[in-house]
């Protein structure tokens, strides 16, 4: 076996890809064997770092040099500088916006220094490809200490016993989930990953697939052992095309190794693994709309109860998990519930992903542990508000989550705590907006989504996401008045309570929060006033939004 | 549809009919190959699976990535969500509308380009963001969407 000195680290995750990284990945390659380092020197195609802003990233290990912007014309140079005489690239490194000095390798910058790496931990350090690199690096070592030293019984104890909640957004138990399909009557029964991941600032599962695959199939072969299925299903954006590539792969080697498919590691347990696709509906990632999709009809919600884990997928006890949720699993089982515990808060024990977007100095993807405040978040971790601009909201969870003004910046967040806040914790989607945009314009977009994406199964949800849409437009262009802030309110407790399903149970929240924090400056829109922040078009006139719809 | 596409399409209902919950493998599969779900060629998806056409249609017209029509060889998908809008979405969709001179929702006279809104597909942290089929573009201005077509003109 040939020892290597050094790795080269490129990014290929989606964000990275967009920069075509094969062609960096290529000029390494070509650059390393034209100065005959071929040998020592080995490139690795891996996920996601994080630092999407700055992509494409690569980093150089021994040392862990961060470059950032890397385009094939620098290759040469990291070659010849970095790799032949030791020196690394001063102009490609990492700059800290917080510290004065360029950074030289990543654990150094604050972007990291605040991270706890449990979900991401194989997130560009593997190549997500290579079944042996997850292998070196402790995978699957839980599924096999699940099939020879532990009852069923006693793994859905174990995840019980960690806390883990369900980090699709609804915070729902775990342990509580896998318990009721373990002792639900009626057989097959199905696991299910929810990778249908479609909330607007969300893109977490998508990295963690495309950046640690096998960790989904340990994770789901470890539920099934729990609950008694011996057939998973992992549904997926068919946007999403690497994350499904790399899911295939994995599939593929796990089941070359016997780590899926029939007589699992000898111990006499099956379990199968298929990837299907999506074809475009924000309503498919709520799980009734999920099985409907899978069983080949439109997406749309069932009445609950009967919940999943007792008439779930073709009508059988079926768990369904997020793509986070299941890549704690390993984890968990691999280091005791005890030791998942102690990160995180009493309530909400373990970390959680967060996707930072908007106007934010580092964008990109950061683990942190639950109970972490949106200050800490925006500020250290992600560098602040650039541009000189101020902080005017945050929208947690999505877009269907709420949103959050400066007074709120030091709430620990969880659950829980969000949810006590009037805002959720949601899918961990955090949109930083400045004080350039108009509130309205902004809560317009909110509702512009949810009327664009209801199934249109349910009347309150479907007219009612529709007139949320149209009275805030009202207002942007010009033509609201005060009964419209009231007629809002209204429609927004009832949109609350009657719809089917969450999608337009939480439309109004993010609209509400808005109003809640921003009242004067919708006002300030009415008759002949005028868009505070200058965003909206003349009172009376047609709006920018109306015409491009 | 002529002898060739109907063959084609035998091919792909023959590949996913016996796998649980055909239908929307076998759509996404006509989708794939002929770039849109032919009325002729939703009636043989129902006739093959024993259902309704109204029922394949109604599966057909719920999904986005499905089209009934046939659309543009590049089919770009403009996001407009909150994460996008605040990076300057309408700006670039007002730059794209111009250079093809279509509205979103249109396919320019020549078949190459179609223009079409989606919901968040996942690349924020790049927004504001679009796909031309299945290539990502990000951190886009108006001045940056001459170079993006041109690579597909």
């Amino acid at each position: 076996m040939q020892l290597q000195r050094a790795h080269v680290l490129v990014c290929h995750g989606t964000n990275c890809a967009l920069h075509a990284p094969q062609a960096l990945v290529d000029a390494f390659r070509r650059a390393l064997r034209e100065t005959r380092l071929e040998p020592e020197v080995r490139v690795v195609e891996t996920g996601c770092f994080g630092l999407c802003e700055q992509g494409p990233t690569v980093v150089v290990y021994p040392e862990g040099t961060l470059y950032c912007r890397v385009s094939p014309a620098d290759v040469g140079e990291i070659v010849s500088e970095h790799l032949l005489k030791g020196r690394p690239v001063g102009r490609l490194l990492y700059r800290d916006p917080a510290a004065v000095k360029t950074v030289q390798t990543f654990p150094e910058a604050r972007y990291f220094q605040k991270q706890v790496r449990v979900v991401l931990r194989n997130c560009g350090v593997i190549d997500p490809s290579s079944i042996e690199e997850y292998i070196a690096r402790g995978g699957y070592l839980s599924l096999g200490k699940v099939l020879t030293t532990m009852e069923p019984a006693g793994v859905v104890q174990a995840v019980t016993d960690s806390g883990l909640r369900g980090r699709g957004g609804a915070g729902f138990p775990t342990g509580l989930k896998w318990r009721f399909a373990a002792r639900a009557a009626g057989e097959p029964k199905y696991v299910v990953c929810n990778a249908d991941e479609g909330e607007p600032g969300t893109f977490k599962d998508r990295l963690i697939l495309e950046g640690d695959p096998h960790a989904i199939l340990e994770a789901m072969a470890i539920c099934g052992y729990a609950t008694g299925a011996h057939r998973g299903f992992i549904y997926i954006r068919g946007e999403y095309r690497l994350s499904i590539t790399m899911l295939e792969n994995a599939i593929k080697s796990a089941k070359e190794l016997g780590l899926l498919g029939k007589n699992i590691l000898g111990t006499g347990f099956d379990f199968d693994v298929e990837v299907r696709l999506g074809s475009g509906a924000y309503v498919c990632g709520e799980e009734t709309a999920l099985f409907e999709s899978l069983e080949g009809g439109r997406g749309e919600p069932r009445v609950k109860p009967p919940y999943p884990t007792d008439r779930g997928l073709w009508g059988r006890p079926t768990v369904i998990n997020n793509v986070e949720t299941l890549a704690s699993i390993p984890h968990i089982i691999e280091k005791g519930p005890a030791w998942f515990r102690s990160l995180g808060t009493p309530g909400t024990p373990g970390t959680k992903v967060f996707t930072l977007c908007g106007n934010i100095v580092n964008t990109g993807l950061i683990e942190v542990p639950m109970g972490i405040t949106l200050r800490e978040v925006i500020y250290e971790i992600g560098g602040g508000i650039p541009g000189g601009r101020r902080f005017k909201l945050a929208q947690t969870g999505g877009t269907s989550g709420g949103c959050v003004t400066e007074e709120l910046l030091d709430l620990p967040m969880d659950y829980d705590t969000m949810a006590k806040a009037g805002t959720a914790l949601g899918s961990g989607a955090l949109l930083i907006i400045d004080d350039s945009h108009c509130i309205v314009d902004v809560a317009r977009s909110f509702a512009k989504f949810f009327m664009h994406e209801s199934c249109g199964k349910c009347a309150p949800c479907r007219e009612g996401t529709r007139r949320l849409y149209h009275i805030i437009d009202g207002i942007a262009g010009g033509r609201g008045s005060p009964r419209d802030l009231e007629l809002l309110e209204l429609l927004s407790r009832t949109l609350y309570m009657t719809p089917l399903c969450p999608l337009g149970q939480t439309a109004p929240l993010p609209i509400m929060t808005t109003l809640r924090y921003f009242r004067p400056e919708y006002e300030a829109h009415f008759g002949s006033g005028v868009c505070p922040a200058g965003v909206c078009a003349e009172p009376g006139g047609s709006t920018k939004e109306a015409r491009a719809w | 549809m002529g002898n060739e596409e109907k063959q084609c399409v035998c091919a792909i209902i023959a590949r996913y009919r016996d796998v649980p919950g055909p239908l929307l493998p076998i759509l996404q599969g006509i989708q794939e190959e002929h770039g849109h779900l032919s009325e002729a060629a939703m009636h043989q998806v129902a006739a093959s699976l024993g259902r309704p056409p109204g029922e394949v249609y109604s599966v057909a017209t719920f999904y986005t990535l499905f089209s009934t029509r046939p659309r543009g060889k590049y089919v770009i998908r403009v996001c407009e969500n909150a994460p996008c809008h605040i990076k300057g979405a309408p700006a670039v969709i007002a730059e794209l509308e111009k250079a093809l001179d279509i509205k979103a929702g249109e396919t320019t006279p020549d078949g190459k380009f179609s223009l079409e809104f989606t919901s968040c597909v996942g690349i924020c942290g790049v927004a504001p963001a679009i796909m031309v089929n299945q290539d990502v573009h990000g951190n886009l201005t108006p001045s940056s969407i001459a170079q993006v077509l041109g690579q597909y003109r």
